[in-house]
């Protein structure tokens, strides 16, 4: 095989990394090279130093190890049986191209995932020998990711907690028995039990006694689900995910719209990515981590969101009789729960009403989206009156399709 | 008219000098001028001396955000700050109400100023200078005047690093130990490209997505007045004409068939996927089958399937009901807040742990999220009966002369019948096959009992079974 230069290698290992949509850099813990020899600093929120034309965020150089893999997952561009260009980077690659990188100021850090090759073993302790090198070779104090090889060992596993700010492992489809028969390699098992491993590693490292001798570790794990992929309904996502926030802790559950990949399988879909409904299924799983919202109270198992409307909206429309909502009384629970108020804005009203009573136009200066909460509120000088009735109201609250492209 | 002049155009301190005189001699807002003298020598100079009798104080909360607002391009602003200032005289908790239509606004500045400081932060790029030392330059144009603002930033980020950032409203320097401000630059002092801007533009075009195009999405979060200053930028409008095509060609291509070696493994996984019913005929493999047991719906949302674990042919077996959140991240069983009750109370009976066997009526982990937690639900009749084949197994297997029941859910799977705890604790009672059987309490019910008197006697009693069970099993004499 011909050696590729570094930059066809790159673009091999970014070009098949681009699915992976978990790769935010928040939450890390703080820190900054004050006092140490590299360069690097985390200060909690994340930086998206650039936005693709695909309008997301650029913060992590993601990159695969290598796109060689032993196992046949039909969702993904380096299965084995894909006709795909593969590479293979050395760690030293890896490790000059973040810091190169890094300085140029490009970057956050690090975000790494691989293929398998030989077994789950020999791949993870590639990638951790990565940021060990990164870690205490170059003092680098930027941000990593690591991708977890669900079947590599628990002291692998552990050893890369040492060294990354969060590890991940995508769990990509929602149903096990897809999983089954799109991954036929993977086990469920192995993932659920490698992420039970994790929240305990993570649980003991964060308990306030051990903290001052603790040498720094992961602080969250976090999982991608595909969507589109296999049968699964909106509400089987969502409650696969209530499920994986509660017994892993996961700091995020992230979605990723099926994408057609070149060389596909037959075994799947080809058509364009569902980003609405990827869309939709954010915004609901706001709704349960920051709202207040149970999974069934969104959507029930078997049933699929409304495109439409948001779901908050859905939601409303469905609970004609909880409003209007007087946002000059109601609580912050009940505000919470109105179309067009965002968290902050229903903190400001919440502030903002012990001085004055508040109208719709303060309401539009408090950051919340009127033309969404207009019909669902009472304000100063303001009812919603009798065009509230629930189809006519509907019609009046689909969005535009903006984000059905093409 | 009034016309205050000050030192430059983020003199944060300038203003507030003179916005305290001003107010303290009472001339409102209307009848003031704020303008800037780039080349000032002295201090803003204010007519009159001020009268230093009237002191007032504002909330900090105005003052932070004055020192943000000064920094907005703006030429409204100073006025605005001052009209505000003015104000919190007779409202004094007008900073508070984010409904006000001059805080509202004095707020917008305050976050478009916090936004360009994020995207300067964001889209500044360095350029190598110097290779011995390594020294780094960037030429970067930002939103409002936040140069200084932004700078600390980087000299947390690279302070090992000697660096330069050039922009039209003031340079910073940093030579590894202070930051150096200095005026404004030329664009054509912009140092020139660096040979990493090539990967970087590399790594750019190959991480979109083309079937994923948003322009609309990038624009918002990558303005365009940022692009020039971007190296990777002048790829976007090439990759934004082909996306379409190329987003077409992945979707109408004919997809490969599966391999032969594909098909084979999705055969070994249906054939090893799920338990294939015969009875088993050892501890290991129990533990291995209750991983894929389909039995009933409990294995779903759970992590894996617990087993027992103890001694292979311990005289004494204990059944508890089943795993908790952290015997189901574990894998173990009676590990959790639970399992310590259970240990302290085994050693006071002087029951050797080691010598017994430890296992649930349910294999798996019943519960209902709830945000980040998982409430304990318990199995129902069904979900009993259908796991009490892998109980039996075990039972089958270890062989214990005596059984223990914590709980009534256990207490129902081991006598296969409801045995209330209450009216049936402290005594042996019989099995259908030689064995014994006691039952007691769950360990997590003492743990739930809220008067600390009733705790107490529960787990006296608690002990007192441990250490009946002990004796018949004579594991204790
Ligand atoms: S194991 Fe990972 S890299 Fe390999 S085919 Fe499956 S998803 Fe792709
Ligand atoms: S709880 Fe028991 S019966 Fe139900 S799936 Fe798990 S092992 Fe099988």
């Amino acid at each position: 095989m011909a050696v590729l230069d570094i930059r066809r290698k790159l673009a091999i290992l970014a070009d098949a990394a681009k699915y992976d949509a978990s790769c935010a850099s928040s939450g890390g813990e703080k820190r900054d090279s004050v006092g140490g020899k590299g360069v690097g600093s985390t200060e909690g929120m994340g930086i998206c130093h650039a936005y693709a034309p695909d309008g997301r965020c650029i913060s992590l150089l993601k990159i695969l190890l290598t796109n060689f893999c032993i196992y046949d997952c039909a969702y993904c561009i380096n299965r084995v049986s894909s006709n795909t260009l593969r590479a293979r980077f050395s760690v030293k690659e890896v490790v000059d191209l973040t810091l190169n990188f890094y300085k140029r100021n490009y970057i956050e850090g690090l975000f790494l995932s691989s293929g398998v090759i030989r077994n789950g073993d020999y791949t993870m302790e590639e990638m951790v020998r990565i940021a060990k090198s990164l870690r205490l070779e170059h003092d680098f104090r930027g941000y990593i990711h690591l991708k977890l090889i669900p079947e590599a060992s628990p002291e692998l596993a552990a050893e890369a907690g040492l060294y990354a700010d969060r590890v991940s492992i995508n769990i990509e489809l929602p149903r096990d028995d897809s999983l089954k028969s799109l991954a036929p390699e993977k086990d469920v098992g192995d993932i659920k039990r490698a992420m039970g491993r994790m929240r305990l590693a993570i649980d003991e490292r964060a308990e306030p006694a051990r903290k001052a001798a603790r040498k720094t570790f992961a602080r969250s794990q976090s999982t991608q689900l595909i969507v589109g992929a296999d049968a699964a309904k909106d509400g089987d996502i969502l409650a696969r995910s209530a499920s994986l926030y509660g017994a892993y802790r996961l700091s995020r559950v992230y979605y990723s719209a099926f994408s057609p990949i070149p060389d596909a399988s037959h075994r799947l879909p080809s058509a364009r990515p569902p980003l609405l409904r990827e869309h939709r299924l954010y915004q609901a799983d706001w709704l349960m981590r920051f709202y207040g919202f149970a999974q069934p109270e969104i959507i029930g198992e078997g049933e699929d969101l409304d495109l439409s409307v948001d779901p908050k909206t859905a939601w409303a429309l469905r609970h004609r009789d909880r409003f209007p909502v007087d946002i000059n009384l109601a609580d912050r629970e009940t505000l919470l729960r109105v179309p067009g108020l965002g968290a902050k804005a229903v903190d400001r009203i919440l502030l903002a009403r012990r001085q004055a009573r508040l109208t719709i136009d303060d309401l539009r200066r408090v950051g919340a989206v009127v033309k969404r909460a207009r019909a669902f509120v009472v304000a100063e000088g303001w009812t919603p009156g009798m065009a509230t009735d629930g189809e006519h109201l509907k019609a009046r609250l689909v969005e535009p399709a903006q984000l059905s492209l093409f | 008219m009034r016309v205050v002049r000050l030192s430059s155009e983020i003199d944060f301190d300038g203003w507030r000098r003179a916005a305290r005189d001003l107010r303290a001699e009472g001339v409102s807002p209307e009848t003031v001028i704020w303008t800037v003298e780039r080349d000032l020598f002295e201090a803003a100079p204010i007519e009159k001396p001020a009268p230093a009798a009237r002191a007032f104080t504002v909330p900090p909360a105005f003052v932070e955000l004055a020192r943000s607002v000064v920094l907005h391009r703006s030429s409204e602003r100073l006025s605005l700050l001052y009209r505000l200032l003015w104000r919190l005289e007779r409202e004094p908790r007008l900073i508070d109400n984010p409904a006000d239509p001059d805080v509202a606004k004095a707020r917008d500045m305050a976050k478009a100023v916090g936004r360009a400081i994020h995207k300067m932060h964001a889209f500044v790029r360095f350029r190598l200078v110097e290779t011995d030392p390594e020294t780094y330059a960037a030429w970067f144009e930002p939103a409002h005047r936040v140069t200084e603002a932004a700078a600390p930033f980087f000299a947390r980020r690279f302070t090992n690093m000697t660096w330069t950032i050039l922009t039209p409203d003031a340079c910073v320097a940093w030579d590894g130990a202070s930051l150096k401000v200095s005026d404004g630059a030329d664009p054509a002092e912009a140092p020139s490209e660096d040979a990493q801007e090539e990967l970087w533009r590399t790594y750019y075009a190959s991480i979109f997505n083309p079937a994923r195009l948003n322009e609309r999405m990038m624009r918002q979060e990558m303005p365009k007045r940022y692009w020039r200053n971007l190296p990777e930028a002048r790829l976007i409008p090439q990759l934004i004409e082909t996306a379409q095509e190329r987003a077409a060609a992945m979707v109408a291509a004919s997809p490969s068939p599966a391999p032969d070696r594909v098909l084979k493994a999705a055969l070994r996984q249906a054939r090893d996927g799920s338990y294939n019913g015969d009875v088993p005929t050892s501890l290991d493999e129990v533990a291995a089958a209750v991983q894929v047991c389909r039995r009933c719906d409990l294995w779903r949302d759970a992590t894996q399937g617990v087993a027992g674990e103890g001694a292979a042919h311990a005289p004494l077996m204990f059944v508890g009901e089943q795993p908790g959140d952290q015997e189901d991240l574990a894998g173990r069983p009676f590990v959790g807040p639970a399992g310590q009750v259970f240990n302290q109370a085994l050693e006071e009976a002087g029951v050797p742990r080691d010598r017994t066997f430890i296992t649930n009526a349910v294999k798996h982990f019943k519960h209902e999220p709830r945000g980040k937690r998982r409430i304990h639900k318990t199995p129902d009749r069904g979900e009993v009966q259908a796991c009490r084949w892998w109980l039996d197994a075990e039972r089958r297997l270890v062989r214990p002369r005596v059984i223990v029941a914590l709980g009534a859910t256990a207490a129902h799977a081991v006598m296969g019948k409801a045995t209330p705890i209450a009216a049936n604790r402290g005594r042996p009672l019989q099995l259908p096959d030689q064995g014994q059987a006691v039952v007691t309490y769950h360990p997590s019910f003492l743990l739930r009992l809220p008067d600390a008197d009733a705790r107490e006697r529960a787990r006296a009693e608690f002990v007192e079974d441990l250490r009946l069970a002990g004796e018949l099993a004579r594991l204790i004499d």
